[in-house]
């Protein structure tokens, strides 16, 4: 079968031909070397779905007593490919599977058993049942192996019928067995189960869990990832159980299969719940950290999975990891998304001590070709600002040193960071404006425009030409987004409010326009509120427009704390990829949660994951005491919702919005898809350039 | 699980389609041609559409696709698919869109067995005698199901030998200015045992054993005791290490002995990583300078930094150009230069680099001018090289040991190979 040869099979080939292969191979056919060709033929085309092979159906069923496991599975193979097709004439072979389930040779009863298991054949099923309480018990591990998963196949197949039968319970004791990947087939099929059905709940008790942990060395490395997953169904009922089962399966972080590694991982971060002793938890942290970096050495694909359960990790338990922030520096050639997984990992390891190191990297990335990674690039280096105080002066420095690149999208999002840097620190960098101002015509994204505004309006009385500027901006006032428009509007105010000489002619224009020439409600709701506000109480008009804003924080691209430890329990998974509450991306999977059980350190996790910098910031509203009347306070609150309303509107539109350059990027195809089915929308999830990726860069 | 397992070509046509639940439809193959492959605007292996998740791994001219539903166990499944490109490679010798051409065992899309060894006795060339099934087929169940799946249990050799292969992959990315950045070693034991019988294996190397970092000794095994034995002078430190499957990994954390019954034939016994002490066996020192806007001048340096009777191979050197170069004048030392316009680059071969040598590459390339000037993006420069007899992290082989039943004296042989990995030099 491994000739290149075989090539020529996939050749398309006419049904009368071919059965008139099938039938003159005859008696000389000596090992049946002409058929296995044409089965192989047919076969091939099959696969190419030429549908005209249906009608070789009854030829097919005829072949398939020849005593020869290869014609065997080929003919199984195409009656599980056609039956759900012509279930009439797959009735015919039946009996030929029920005859081979009673075959001396254990490995046609497995195939038999396989076979018949996929068709999904009410009389299949039915006649499958007796049989398979046999093969249960068989003398063979091979096929009792099989008849485990077969029983999940049948639940799928019909679980009304399976629950009337002893079936489950059968699969049960079947975790008695002697042989262990008997017993890891076992546990994968009773998980298999679990998730499908709504009556079945899955525990193991500990002196289960404690056997399935010692069967785990004999097991294949398949073997061993299903019985670490089915070892999330325990729940350790002490301390000193948990800490046991952890250090037991250790071992296995060393093993060559990313999958076992992975959901040890899981297995190990689950446990720690239920551990008191700290020192414990810091020694089996300081464990974890070693394997996930050496997933980095395997394929792109495991890299990536690697590197988003790493964000996820590092969030849980922030000891693990916490070594050397160089082994995610990128290297040229890797594939975009490890590359833009890493830089977020950069991001949250960036500490004081290494900052200089980082900076130095994220220059560099900030000059590659991929667009997507630059302006991550920048934006990180503007967010280190923001996170690092001790570190704002140096990644100024090197914004600026961007800046002058003049290429536009690199200006444009370092614009945009610069203005949060200017709210953290408020009167600090202004010097700096100039230099921005000088690369006003490159921005054409709403973000970048609106954070220029937004410098603009606050820093009116430094800015000697501030007028000028900002009426360059409203020249085109009518056609920019609202994202834009409500950031000149206040721009204007603050203007008129620091330089009554210089705004008094715009602003009666910009108020006019935002109140009577809009159809957005935000728009005139806030035209009217600054109309009011200047027109009873000019003063207080400042005190609100140019009050203090609420502090900003670089942290809050944290995971919620529910989404965090449901993910924690999903590590390795495929919705660790998207950093998204798993029902969000899946909605039919059973939710995880972690149980109650007097060991579940309840306090602990509790601080652990409610760190007080992952709370959103509060904003913080000063009371003043030279008009401190209540509405003022209120009114302050009110603008300081407004500063944000922009941004905060973007976000609450397009949740799975991608962040930064929102517009142009959503323009570009393949950005935001949906595939309009019947009955509802589904949602396409695709890391990285979609909606939906937990991008953590994003403010 | 994995519901399907699906094969594509470049051109997006289906070459295999095995589905292992009901739930995989053929009009998937469809969906995954227009999502994937006819879209250029895909930067991730995985898509989920609705419930469904297309994972693929691209490999020579063909897609690997795996169709799950739910949330299913991505390390698993991409595991699971390098596998299978690991069977075809051992099948066919080369796994491309030709090759594509045989079945795979999994059950209700869980990945059974994909040890090469034992699949080859499951799917053979001929068919099964009929004569022959009955004790054959019950070897084959005893062993997919026994603890030692990856090993026959009746093999004979008249000359009992081993060969271990220590190949270290050196991975550099240093600074404009000099400073290393990063270096670590990504190394590979490879064994090809060819052994008689049930033969356990014992294998020793010089590490350090320092797998747990400082202080805290942890209460995880007897770390703290074999500490002591660490001291000699010329051991290393691996900072991490993973086994196949046939290591006996309890072993290995409690008293560090790596301990194993070897597949017959090449296998992976152990990867491992190390980034203290890397011996980098190349230095570079690049000076590019652009001058104006028409010309870039190269002058780059590179130093072998072993020992003078060895030499390393097929040392390629490969240095980025602007993407305006018109013409490239070079000279060198040694080897040869050329300047290669579709790849902007020039490619400075050295067949043969002795050890402590020195050569030099001077170059000026010439531009174009252009019409809107965009800043150069300068690539690192990146090495290619071999070098036999020496390991960058400076592991070494102490021992392999081979007990057996039938007691047979065994032939061992060590090599040690060194490679680059992504070996990148900015300027």
């Amino acid at each position: 079968m491994a000739s290149g040869g075989d090539a020529k099979l996939f050749a398309r080939g006419k049904v009368t031909e071919l059965r008139q292969e099938l039938v003159n191979a005859g008696k000389k056919d000596k090992n049946h070397a002409a058929k296995k060709i044409t089965l192989k033929k047919i076969v091939a085309n099959m696969t190419m779905s030429n549908n005209d092979m249906i009608t070789l159906f009854p030829d097919i069923v005829n072949c398939m007593s020849i005593q020869s496991l290869e014609i065997k599975k080929m003919c199984f193979l195409f009656l599980v490919n056609y039956a759900r097709v012509k279930p009439e004439i797959a009735l015919k072979a039946l009996p030929v599977l029920l005859q081979d389930l009673d075959d001396s040779n254990p490995l046609i009863r497995a195939l038999a058993l396989r076979t018949i298991s996929y068709i999904h054949v009410r009389e299949f099923v039915e006649q499958t049942v007796g049989p398979l309480r046999r093969l249960t018990k068989d003398g063979d591990p091979y096929v009792r192996k099989t008849a485990a998963i077969t029983i999940a196949k049948l639940y799928d197949h019909d679980r009304v019928l399976l629950e009337k039968t002893d079936l489950i319970d059968r699969l049960n004791s079947m975790m008695r067995d002697e042989n262990p990947t008997v017993v890891s087939s076992a546990l994968a099929a009773l998980m298999d189960i679990w998730e499908r059905s709504e009556t079945i709940q899955l525990t193991i008790d500990y002196s289960t869990a404690s056997k399935i942990v010692q069967i785990l060395p004999d097991c294949s490395e398949w073997g061993q990832t299903y019985i670490l997953e089915a070892l999330m169904t325990y729940v350790p009922q002490s301390s000193s159980e948990a800490s046991l089962l952890a250090e037991r399966i250790l071992p296995r972080l060393s093993h060559s299969n990313s999958s076992v590694v992975l959901t040890c991982v899981r297995v190990v971060i689950y446990l720690m719940n239920y551990i008191a002793d700290d020192k414990l938890i810091s020694s089996l942290c300081r464990k974890l950290s070693p394997p996930l970096v050496t997933l980095l050495a395997k394929g792109p694909e495991i890299q990536y999975l690697a590197l988003r359960n790493a964000i996820l990790v590092l969030q849980r338990r922030p000891d693990v990891l916490r070594n050397d922030v160089r082994v995610f520096f990128c290297k040229y050639n890797d594939p975009i998304y490890v590359k833009v997984t890493k830089l977020e990992l950069i991001f949250m390891l960036a500490s004081e001590h290494n900052i200089q190191k980082v900076l130095t990297e994220l220059k560099e990335y900030a000059t590659e070709i991929d667009v997507h990674f630059v302006r991550k690039a920048v934006r990180a280096i503007g967010k280190l600002a923001i996170k690092i105080e001790s570190a704002a002066e140096d990644c100024i420095g090197c914004l600026l040193e961007l800046v002058s690149t003049k290429v536009s999208y690199i200006v444009q999002e370092a614009t945009v960071v610069i203005r949060n840097i200017f709210r953290k620190y408020p009167n600090r960098y202004e010097s700096i404006i100039s230099t921005l101002c000088e690369n006003l015509d490159s921005l054409d994204e709403p973000e970048a425009k609106a954070a220029m505004i937004w410098i603009i309006g606050q820093y009116a009385d430094r800015i000697d030409n501030s007028d000028v500027l900002l009426d360059d901006f409203l020249y085109a006032f009518h056609d920019e987004p609202v994202e834009v428009q409500l950031a000149l509007l206040t721009a204007t105010v603050k203007l008129f409010i620091q330089r009554p000489t210089k705004g008094q002619e715009l602003v009666p224009k910009v108020l006019k326009w935002a109140t009577e020439e809009t159809d957005n409600p935000d728009l005139r709701d806030r035209g009217y509120m600054y109309w009011r506000l200047l027109s009873t109480d000019p003063a207080g008009a400042k005190a609100i427009v140019m009050g203090d804003k609420p502090v900003i924080t670089a942290e809050s691209e944290r995971l919620d704390p529910v989404t965090l430890q449901e993910m924690c329990l999903n590590i390795g998974t495929l919705a660790t990829v998207y950093l998204k509450p798993v029902q969000q991306v899946f909605r039919s999977v059973k939710p995880r949660k972690l149980h109650a059980s007097p060991a579940l350190q309840k306090q602990k996790i509790e601080a652990e994951v409610n760190t007080p910098s992952m709370q959103m910031p509060i904003p913080a509203i000063n009371f003043k005491n030279t008009n401190g009347t209540s509405t003022d306070t209120a009114a302050a609150a009110a603008d300081a919702y407004f500063q944000n309303v922009a941004t905060r509107q973007l976000q609450e539109m397009n949740i799975n919005g991608d962040g930064f350059g929102d517009s142009t990027m959503a323009s570009t195809p393949g950005e935001r898809q949906y595939v309009v089915n019947q009955h509802n929308p589904t949602q396409i999830y695709q890391p990285q350039v979609g909606p939906g990726n937990g991008d953590l860069l994003e403010l | 699980m994995i519901s399907g397992i699906l094969i594509f070509n470049q051109k997006g046509e289906n070459l295999i389609f095995r589905a292992y639940r009901t739930d995989c439809r053929p009009r998937l193959a469809d969906v995954f041609r227009i999502q994937v492959i006819s879209n250029p605007q895909v930067r991730s292996p995985i898509l989920t559409l609705g419930s469904t998740t297309f994972s693929h791994v691209k490999h020579e001219n063909i897609y690997l696709v795996a169709i799950s539903k739910g949330n299913a166990n991505a390390a698993l499944v991409f595991e699971f698919l390098y596998r299978l490109i690991q069977l075809g490679k051992s099948y066919f010798g080369k796994f491309d869109e030709e090759a594509v051409k045989n079945n795979f065992v999994l059950d209700f899309g869980y990945p059974q067995n994909t040890e090469t060894d034992t699949l080859k006795m499951y799917i053979t060339t001929e068919g099964v005698k009929t004569e022959r099934t009955m004790e054959d087929s019950s070897k084959i169940t005893m062993q997919a199901t026994g603890a030692i799946s990856w090993r026959r249990a009746d093999i004979k050799y008249r000359k009992n030998e081993a060969f271990v292969d220590v190949i270290e992959e050196v991975n550099l990315l240093m600074s404009a200015t000099g400073t290393v950045l990063r270096a670590d070693v990504n190394g590979q034991i490879v064994m090809r045992a060819y052994l008689s019988g049930t033969p356990e294996c014992k294998f020793g190397l010089n590490d350090r054993l320092l797998l747990d970092g400082d202080s805290a000794a942890g209460p995880v095994g007897n770390v703290a005791g074999t500490k002591a034995t660490k001291a000699a002078a010329g051991s290393v430190t691996l900072e991490d290490c993973q086994f196949h499957q046939c290591v006996k990994l309890g072993r290995f954390e409690s008293d560090r002995v790596i301990s194993f019954i070897p597949p017959d034939g090449e296998f992976d016994l152990m990867r491992y990583r190390a980034t203290e002490n890397v011996n980098l066996p190349f230095k570079v020192h690049a000076i590019v300078n652009e001058i104006g806007k028409s010309k870039v001048n190269f002058s780059i340096s590179v130093r072998s930094n072993f020992a003078s009777k060895l030499f390393a191979t097929n040392v390629v050197i490969r240095i980025p150009t602007p993407l305006n170069t018109a013409k490239v004048t070079e000279t060198t030392t040694q080897g040869r230069a050329k300047y290669e316009p579709e790849q902007n680059n020039i490619v400075w071969k050295i067949n043969r680099f002795s050890g402590q040598q020195e050569h030099v590459l001077q170059a000026e390339a010439d531009l174009t001018s252009m019409t809107t000037h965009k800043a150069w993006s300068r690539p690192p420069l990146s090495l290619n090289f071999s070098l036999l007899m020496f390991t960058a992290s400076g592991l070494l082989v102490r021992y392999l040991k081979v007990f057996e039943k039938a007691n047979y004296s065994s032939i061992r042989w060590v090599r040690y190979a060194t490679r680059n990995g992504s070996y990148e030099i900015r300027f």
